[in-house]
């Protein structure tokens, strides 16, 4: 049956080769061909799943040894893939939620003359991607990790003649760059400390290790989970990333890349949990980025940059989770599961409420959409009140784990985690119920709306149909569109239950990454009721400001930390300040360097023999009787010289 | 006879050739005066010959004529050229070879 696991991979690469080097003569049938072999890719991983679920708990790890790879000396790197129940979870989630986003844009990209070569990356990003979850050694998920990194790169700048997808592209790319840049040094210390760097060695013998080098390889993967997964300080991309056609950011960048951070750190547990400071590093980014993400995504304007936020809190939940240690890993990717449904639902929802508007993303020229697209309503309502933790959806059990695990870390530390974790859920509350009350409730404010003007996002191609200045005639998005959306509704409403009741996840995904309750200095009951009256508190505060009084079409100046957060919290600002700036500080400084001191001690060398040439030169002077002058003074010299060493 | 003396003797013609070939400007005189360092020299070797009892330095200074003669074949050839082109004997005339 392990043999089953190399088509997995090789049916969304075969689509990519075919659809990228087909060529336009492939432009009629391409979106099917994509999506047919991922649907394959979803097949593949249902028929392993039933294989796995046959056998104990204990003996559900598939391995398939494909070739070696890189066969040197001691250094031995196989392509050899590994299925347990971690990388099952996420190749369902993969293909799965890959499967319904590819179907979905056969529709929301119907217009769009480059459709093949959009179903091409994707189908290369399904690829990368499971080759990041199944490989058996930290270099070949390194090739899935700069394959995903690379897919993401081609998708967000899919557009690009628009400058700002372009340069939006460039920036995702290079902050990737600093956390592929950990991952690379956490191999090269795996290597020097265990002599090899597939996940048997390295992660069974971490008692053989010093703490000092697993806390740096710790602290190396967590900077390499910061960059892919938008973690603070390598977060300011993802806002960015929005500039990606919608599918991409509902898949890449919200439900499946971004996610890769938390992957690789639950993949390593056995290293965090030998270095607490490491763990502890873990706990502060996720708690750091929750509180980050959650009050950047309540001032945006832009529906799908408010959505980028959420992504960015969320993913600090489950980055929380997991430097919280065996408490914490299995819920960690239990809400990794949830998000990737209602997050990718939301921003389908998004973008069928953009394919309804002529691509407009300013959720104050929306309002009152819900009678005109009731589909969208309610799939995009149901994975709202799934994300802001509404009880019996999958966002209240997998949400309310990770807040209880966080207090259940004990003492000062558990508290503050906890904290952060429930002010976090009262922020997600409100920034959902604003984006919800923006988008379908209120006022009509896309009626009657000035022409748009010239710094506005101009339209996609998509648009073209419509004029461009024309008032928009929202409507429902076409059957192909919708079905997706219900699907991943109907997996945000029941997935937290069916995974949380009688604890299957906990059963499905404990052998691999182990499991321990904490001692919690507060009951369930008592956390979750905490978490309830957080929800109310944000929703309600929501309602006051953005469902009694009307909506401005024109975003009101707003206090310092709203125009911080508009500014995506000066991110870019100290981006620029301290890392530009100081480059552009440094790099001058060494040109100064290299112009005065080394090129001064090259020139000053060479022009010291110069002169010196120049004076030698002068005896050369043509005159016989003046070069015997010099013969009879060396020979004098010699014949001195030998007369003294024998007197000596 | 002392030998000394012809060693003597060799060391004030080598001194007369020199300075000769020091302070002269003609060509003709610049050549006699490096003939007689040479033969200054074959007295030497011979004398040196005669004071150890071997005969190597009078062998060597065989080989000094020798490779006067040829010496004097190429030299006066030049001279007679230089002088034929530049109308002068005097050596500091003969002076471009330099930079």
């Amino acid at each position: 049956m392990e043999n089953l696991i190399a088509p997995l991979i090789a049916a969304p690469l075969l689509g990519a080769a075919v659809l990228l080097v087909g060529g336009r003569r492939l432009d009629r049938v391409g979106h099917w061909i994509g999506t047919l072999l991922s649907t394959a890719s979803f097949v593949f991983g249902l028929i392993l799943f039933a294989d796995l679920l046959g056998k104990g708990a204990e003996h559900r790890t598939l391995t398939q040894h494909l070739w070696t790879w890189i066969p040197v000396g001691g250094f031995q790197a196989d392509v050899t893939f590994r299925l347990d129940q971690l990388s099952m979870t996420f190749v369902l989630l993969i293909t799965g939620v890959g499967s319904l986003i590819h179907l979905y844009s056969v529709g929301y990209m119907e217009h769009d003359e480059r459709r093949r070569r959009f179903f091409g990356y994707l189908n290369l990003f399904l690829a990368a991607m499971l080759l990041l979850v199944l490989a058996d050694n930290y270099l070949l998920l390194y090739v899935g990790w700069e394959g995903v990194g690379l897919a993401s790169y081609l998708l967000i700048g899919f557009w690009q003649h628009k400058p700002s997808a372009a340069t939006a592209a460039k920036k995702a790319f290079l902050v990737n760059r600093v956390g592929d840049m950990g991952l690379s040094i956490a191999i090269m210390l795996m290597f020097t400390t265990f002599g090899s760097f597939a996940f048997g060695p390295v992660l069974s013998h971490t008692g053989d290790a010093s703490e000092g080098k697993l806390t740096a390889i710790g602290l190396m993967l967590l900077l390499a989970a910061c960059g892919k997964s938008a973690q603070v300080p390598l977060q300011s991309w993802l806002g960015d990333a929005m500039e990606g056609p919608t599918p991409v950011s509902a898949l890449i960048h919200a439900a499946t890349m971004v996610t890769a951070g938390v992957y690789l750190i639950v993949r390593s547990g056995a290293v965090f949990n030998a270095a607490p400071d490491a763990q502890l590093a873990v706990t502060v980014v996720g708690a750091v980025t929750l509180l980050f993400g959650a009050i950047v995504g309540c001032a945006k304007d832009d529906i799908k940059k408010a959505l980028a936020g959420s992504t960015m809190s969320q993913i600090g939940y489950m980055v929380l989770a997991a430097g919280l240690g065996p408490i914490g890993y299995v819920f960690a990717i239990m809400h990794l599961v949830t998000h990737g449904f209602f997050k990718a639902g939301l921003f389908l929802g998004a973008g069928s409420v953009m394919h309804g508007m002529n691509d407009e993303v300013d959720m104050r020229r929306y309002g009152g959409l819900r009678k005109y697209m009731p589909v969208t309503f309610i799939t995009f309502g149901l994975g709202y009140l799934a994300i802001i933790g509404f009880p019996g959806l999958s966002g209240f059990f997998s949400k309310d784990k990770i807040i209880e695990a966080a207090f259940a870390k004990g003492g000062t530390e558990g508290w503050i985690l906890g904290g952060a974790a429930l002010l976090g859920a009262a922020i997600t509350a409100f920034y959902m119920t604003r984006v919800m009350l923006m988008t379908f409730f209120g006022e009509e404010r896309w009626r009657n709306q000035p022409t748009r003007s010239p710094g506005a996002p101009s339209a996609e191609p998509a648009a073209e149909t419509h004029g461009e200045h024309a008032e928009p005639h929202p409507h429902e998005s076409p059957k192909v569109m919708t079905i997706p959306m219900i699907v991943l509704a109907v997996g945000s409403v029941f997935g937290g239950a069916f995974f949380s009741i009688g604890d299957r996840f906990l059963h499905w995904l404990e052998p691999v990454t182990g499991h321990s309750e904490g001692d919690s200095p507060l009951s369930a009951a008592a956390v979750t009721g905490a978490t309830m009256v957080c929800l109310v508190i944000g929703v309600a505060i929501a309602w006051a400001q953005y469902g009694r009084k009307p909506v401005p079409a024109v975003a009101p100046r707003g206090s310092l930390l709203t125009r911080a957060a508009r500014r995506d919290l000066l991110q870019d600002d100290f981006n620029h300040v301290v890392l530009v700036r100081g480059g552009e500080h440094l790099t001058r400084s060494l040109v100064y360097v290299d112009h005065t001191l080394v090129d001064g001690v090259v020139n000053g060398t060479a022009a010291g023999f110069g002169g010196l040439s120049g004076r030698l030169r002068r005896l050369q002077n043509g005159f016989a009787r003046s070069y015997a002058v010099s013969m009879f003074g060396g020979a004098a010299l010699l014949v001195a010289a030998t007369l003294l060493m024998r007197a000596v | 006879m002392n030998p000394v003396n012809y060693l003597y003797l060799a060391a004030l013609l080598f001194t007369i050739g020199a300075t000769g070939v020091l302070i002269r400007r003609n060509a003709i005189v610049l050549f006699m005066c490096v003939e007689l360092m040479l033969n200054a020299c074959n007295l030497a070797f011979v004398t040196f010959s005669r004071m150890h009892g071997n005969l190597d330095g009078q062998i060597i200074a065989f080989f000094t004529m020798v490779v006067a003669a040829a010496e004097v074949v190429v030299g006066l050839a030049i001279i007679v050229s230089l002088f034929r082109t530049r109308h002068s004997a005097s050596v500091d005339d003969a002076s471009l070879m330099k930079l």
